[in-house]
């Protein structure tokens, strides 16, 4: 690897950050109009036009606040947990496919995606938001405090019997595809059409499982505030409850941003439209690209807007029905996705 | 929970309800058309409330253009559940003999069930509109004869509606 290569990785990383940043801030912001829209109230909209600055404030806000750290607590990992949950947050980032290629170097190409051509991409991924459980189960173990202890039980659990069946959903894709790399996934679906078209139920699968990995409504059970108080955070205080805030939106963006390239057509703005073609462009040129992004951008922020959507109409599951739909309907319903995909692609060929 | 026989979930519902996602997707659809529906939230510093007349806001003395109406007979301070009012009598020259030396209401007691308006044989003592009641340490919480004389212009609303319905 050589310099260039090295400061190109830097500005890469220095971008998702900052964009994980932003993106968790507004979506924040997003969450709490949505919430109020839907609940016939206005939102925030002191802090700047439309309350555009409330999530910053508040940020500000969790800055000047004490630390406190439960005298019982370990406090070695108490102080860790944040930072895994928010470390395998931005990690999966590196591994989204932005876009396509927008400047090329000594003739490599590089892009806002920092690792385009990994071949394992979606298992790399499917792996990375498994380890973010960790993150969640250290808090509650660490604060020493039964509601604590109990969230992060919930959590490790929810994520076992969901996480087999997640893996199952994108098969169906990944068979469509051929490939379990995103660039090749996203260009066989910009040439034939978008893969939910042919797997519907795999995006519905895909997307409650989501729901389920990311702890939202209507499986938040591990921060249940009715019944665990805020569950694995009560214990967190300042910015390390900011980070494990922040580590949960920025789990929202990296769902979606799967579901869209997995399931939506990535950085493809319209089905069964060559743009490129269309327009007499290149499909490497700058134009083509950025508006591939800003597709991309879309399709994400869509998902996400549904994550919120149905976390204010929804309510909570109860554990031993949470369990039941993981393990009786779900993994049913998508191993029966993986065969019957499996078996009409083999009749097909 | 496993020994329920009857009136089970999958007696009650048919197929697709059992399913739970057409439901899920009409619960989705009433939410998504109650956001565009209007909004109830005043924006309160900017929008105010005006309460009608028989609004109990703070109770005020009434002010007339020869001075208070108030002849200090003290009715208002025996009532009072919370014991908020404090009133001294003195002597005066005008045709009504007395008038409030002092005349305080303790604004951290004052419950505003409006006894104080009830009693008051001269209708001296009203309760306003005003809802806005702030005060930075318990010395100001106390008001005196300046923050309760009300010019009677302001009070009519309430005069009105206590001539209406009392």
């Amino acid at each position: 690897m050589d310099l260039i290569q090295l400061a190109v990785f830097v500005a890469q990383g220095g971008i998702l950050m900052n964009l994980m940043l932003v993106s968790a801030a507004y979506m924040v912001l997003a969450e709490r109009k949505v919430a109020a829209w839907i609940q016939s109230r206005i939102g925030p909209n002191r802090v700047g036009p439309w309350g555009m600055f409330q999530s910053f404030a508040d940020v500000f806000k969790l800055y000047l606040k004490e630390d406190i750290v439960p005298a019982a607590a370990d406090y070695k990992f108490h102080a860790l947990a944040p930072v895994i949950a928010i470390g395998v947050a931005i990690s999966v980032y590196a591994l989204i496919p932005w876009g396509g290629p927008l400047v090329t170097i000594d003739g490599h190409q590089y892009g806002l995606s920092m690792t385009p051509d990994v071949n394992v991409g979606v298992l790399l991924i499917l792996a990375m938001t498994s380890v973010g459980v960790y993150g969640i189960a250290i808090a509650g173990w660490s604060s020493n405090n039964k509601y604590s202890l109990m969230g992060g039980l919930r959590s490790t659990a929810q994520m076992i019997s969901y996480e087999l069946s997640m893996g199952l959903a994108v098969v169906g894709v990944v068979l469509i595809g051929g490939s379990l790399n995103f660039n090749e996934l996203i260009q066989g679906q910009a040439a034939n059409s978008w893969n939910v078209l042919y797997q519907p139920p795999g995006l519905l699968l895909f997307l409650i499982k989501a729901l389920a990995e990311t702890n939202r409504a209507p499986f938040d059970l591990p921060e249940a505030e009715p019944e665990l108080v805020g569950g694995y955070h009560t214990e967190y205080t300042g910015m390390k409850f900011g980070l494990l805030y922040l580590a949960e939106y920025a789990n929202i963006l990296a769902s979606s941003g799967v579901m869209a390239a997995l399931f939506l057509g990535g950085w493809d703005p319209i089905p069964f439209v060559d743009e490129a073609a269309l327009l007499g462009m290149d499909p490497t040129s700058l134009p083509i690209v950025l508006m591939g992004m800003g597709a991309f951008a879309a399709k994400s922020f869509a998902l996400v807007f549904v994550f919120i959507w149905v976390r204010w109409s929804l309510p909570r599951f109860r554990y031993d029905q949470l369990m039941n739909l993981g393990w009786k309907v779900l993994l049913p319903l998508a191993l029966a996705n993986v065969a019957i995909t499996g078996t009409v692609i083999l009749l097909l060929q | 929970m496993a020994n329920i026989k009857e009136n089970t979930e999958s007696q009650r519902l048919n197929f697709w309800e059992r399913i739970y996602l057409p439901e899920i997707a009409r619960g989705l659809g009433l939410t998504f058309r109650q956001m565009f529906r209007p909004k109830f939230t005043r924006q309160y510093p900017e929008e105010r409330w005006e309460p009608e007349g028989s609004y109990r806001g703070r109770p005020v003395l009434v002010l007339e253009e020869d001075g208070e109406r108030c002849v200090a007979c003290g009715l208002c301070s025996r009532v009072c559940p919370a014991l908020a009012i404090e009133v001294r009598a003195a002597e005066t020259d005008q045709e009504k003999e007395r008038y409030p030396e002092k005349f305080e209401i303790n604004m951290l007691r004052c419950i505003y069930c409006g006894f104080c308006e009830e009693v008051c044989p001269e209708e001296a003592i009203v309760m306003s509109k005003d809802y806005e009641l702030v005060f930075g340490s318990q010395e100001e919480g106390i008001f005196g004869k300046d923050k309760l004389l009300i010019p009677v212009a302001q009070l009519q609303e309430r005069l009105e509606f206590l001539r209406q319905w009392r």
